[in-house]
């Protein structure tokens, strides 16, 4: 054989391999629209078309979310860290390889423009002042500080939050405050949880769903 | 009457029932400690008086909380005031401003003479900040002298306050360790200072500080002190959970931190050797031998 057909063989080969691995995991966003056809259905039918998730319904946005932080999640609904009857089941049925590639498709599309943000009153509320002054009367930071400015979210560990649905996050604050969600680094979020009274939580979770994760200085 | 329990107890439900709004000072998540209660609260945030001096205030906070930004010519690493005294100086055992003021002018064992406030500032701007001191008419040591002031309105003078400085811990069972310290560190903190604590920016913009390496404070500042970020750590870090480190875990991780490299003390003379006789007889590992190389070498 001479040396230009050995490379051409070499060159098939690499092709068939390459071709074969396509087959084996269907690509991010062919998860995200038509599902793994194994269990996991179409992401899209509940977090939006581009992943900005359903207001009304209270299904947050993945999309422009760190990588590191929704793979986790995915592992955490699996292994019930995060019970969730709707989560689990689909993660679940995702393999390791089409978690990390859906999960990549939502962490490079950009954060959701809410149109419907609403500028903040003159008057600080409880809400802002939690959000970006925090309560240190009893030690707990802004939640800016570790979701970054106007709630933007800091890659890898620290999630986006402004722009959630306001239903979303009440529900994510109190699963942590009965300890229903334990899967926060370090337990930062039962930390900040254990400081909020019942109005607080509302507060923050109303002001934060008014702002949009993209206005930020 | 009322005995003293009852009393702290009084003075601790006046301060929970403070209002989101009138902030500050108090730790809650000291589960190791009993409620400390303060009898000094700074004014609330939204309370800074209007007009000229009213700016002058602003400005100061600015200041601290954006060092970078407000007093470049002075700063020398990519850190903030706010970075080691937390909420903006008001946090009680953060080394508050309001529980400073009224302490100075005080005499100093560091540079062996009295010092007034303006020169205990220019101190943290020289190590901490390992930048240069602003003179003490200059705009950007005015505008922090204001904000100090204003935070300690009529706090008393003179008087040690509860919650000033970071409460000193006892000597540690055991001799501070570089490998315990490291798994505290993996586990507690690189989440936010990173692996190497080299911190993190987002847009430019320091969002969790280096703990050691160019970016940092350098070799004369006090956090390089291993009993000092030891007391800093305990009661602070990690951020939000301040008190949750055992008092041992706290000395292992400051002696960790502090067995890295950072820029020079610039009190630096012939060599490493020199320096460390004139200037670190205290617990520090400045002209160490930790693993292959004397720290300090830099
Ligand atoms: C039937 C509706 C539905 C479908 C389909 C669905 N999800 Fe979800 N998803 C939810 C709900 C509801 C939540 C919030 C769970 C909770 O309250 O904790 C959620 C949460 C998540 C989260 C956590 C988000 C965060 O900010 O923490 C991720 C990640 C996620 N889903 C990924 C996916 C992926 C990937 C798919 C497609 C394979 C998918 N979801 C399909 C309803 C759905
Ligand atoms: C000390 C750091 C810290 C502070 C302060 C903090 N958070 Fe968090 N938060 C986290 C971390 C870390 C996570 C990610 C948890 C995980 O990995 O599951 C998180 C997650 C969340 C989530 C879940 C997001 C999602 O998509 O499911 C919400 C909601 C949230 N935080 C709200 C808040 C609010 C509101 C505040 C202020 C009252 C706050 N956080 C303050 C560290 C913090
Ligand atoms: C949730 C994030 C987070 C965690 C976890 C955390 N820190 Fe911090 N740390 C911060 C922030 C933010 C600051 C600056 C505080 C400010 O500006 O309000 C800081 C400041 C510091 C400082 C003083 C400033 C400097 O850069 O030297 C030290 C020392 C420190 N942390 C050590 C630690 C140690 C040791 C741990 C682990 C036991 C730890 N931190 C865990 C976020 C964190
Ligand atoms: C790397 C951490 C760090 C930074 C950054 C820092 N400081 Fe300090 N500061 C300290 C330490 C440590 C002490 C000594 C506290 C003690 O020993 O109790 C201190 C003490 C002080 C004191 C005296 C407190 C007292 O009660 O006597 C003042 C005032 C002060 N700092 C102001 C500032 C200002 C203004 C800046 C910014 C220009 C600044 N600091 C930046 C660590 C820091």
């Amino acid at each position: 054989m001479n040396k230009s057909m050995t490379r051409s063989m070499v060159l098939a080969i690499n092709l068939l391999v390459f071709s074969a691995y396509v087959n084996a995991a269907p690509s991010g966003e062919t998860i995200a629209r038509q599902g793994n056809g194994k269990g996991a259905v179409a992401c899209i039918s509940c977090h939006g078309d581009k992943g900005q998730g359903n207001e009304a319904a209270g299904y947050p946005y993945l999309a422009g979310q760190p990588l590191a932080y929704l793979v986790k999640q995915l592992h955490d609904f699996a292994n019930k860290r995060r019970p969730n009857p709707i989560m689990q089941p689909f993660a679940s049925a995702l393999s390791e390889d089409e978690i990390k590639a859906v999960a990549s498709y939502y962490a490079q599309l950009p954060l959701p423009k809410i149109t419907s943000a609403k500028k903040s009153p003159s008057q600080t509320t409880t809400g802002e002042f939690l959000a970006k002054e925090g309560k240190w009367s009893v030690g707990m930071p802004a939640c800016f500080q570790c979701h970054g400015d106007q709630g933007r979210g800091i890659a890898p560990n620290f999630p986006a939050i402004s722009g959630q649905p306001a239903s979303y996050i009440k529900k994510q604050l109190e699963h942590w405050r009965k300890g229903e969600r334990t899967n926060d680094p370090i337990g930062l979020m039962q930390a900040v949880v254990a400081d909020l009274d019942e109005s607080e939580i509302t507060a923050v979770a109303d002001y934060l769903s008014e702002q949009s994760p993209t206005t930020y200085k | 009457m009322m005995n003293s329990k009852q009393l702290l107890l009084g003075l601790s439900m006046i301060a929970l029932s403070q209002a989101v709004m009138a902030d500050s000072t108090q730790r809650a998540h000291a589960v190791t400690e009993p409620i400390v209660t303060k009898p000094y609260l700074p004014p609330p945030k939204d309370t800074m008086p209007k007009g000229e001096f009213g700016d002058m205030v602003r400005l100061g906070k600015q200041v601290f909380t954006e060092t970078g930004k407000y007093a470049p010519k002075y700063v020398g690493n990519k850190l903030n005031c706010v970075n080691c005294h937390l909420d903006a100086g008001r946090l009680a055992n953060s080394a508050p401003l309001w529980a400073a003021w009224g302490k100075y002018p005080a005499y100093r064992g560091k540079n062996k003479m009295v010092n007034t406030m303006e020169e205990r500032i220019q101190g943290c701007f020289t190590y901490s900040m390992n930048g240069s001191a602003p003179p003490a008419d200059s705009q950007e040591l005015k505008a922090l002298m204001s904000y100090a002031y204003w935070l300690a309105e009529g706090a008393p003078t003179g008087v040690d306050l509860p919650g000033r400085g970071y409460p000193k811990l006892d000597e540690p069972e055991n001799k501070p360790d570089y490998q315990r310290g490291e798994q505290v560190f993996v586990n507690n903190c690189a989440l936010c200072h990173g692996d190497k604590g080299e911190g993190r920016k987002q847009n430019g913009k320091v969002v969790f500080p280096s703990l050691w390496g160019d970016d940092s404070f350098n070799w004369g500042a006090g956090m390089h002190r291993v009993n000092t970020a030891a007391a800093f750590i305990h009661a602070n870090m990690p951020l939000g959970k301040g008190g949750s480190l055992t008092e041992q875990q706290a000395w292992d991780v400051a002696y960790y931190v502090n067995s890295h490299e950072r820029p020079q003390d610039p009190r630096f003379k012939e060599n490493v050797k020199t320096t460390k006789e004139a200037y670190h007889q205290h617990q520090c590992n400045y002209g160490e031998k930790i693993g292959k190389s004397v720290l300090g070498k830099r």
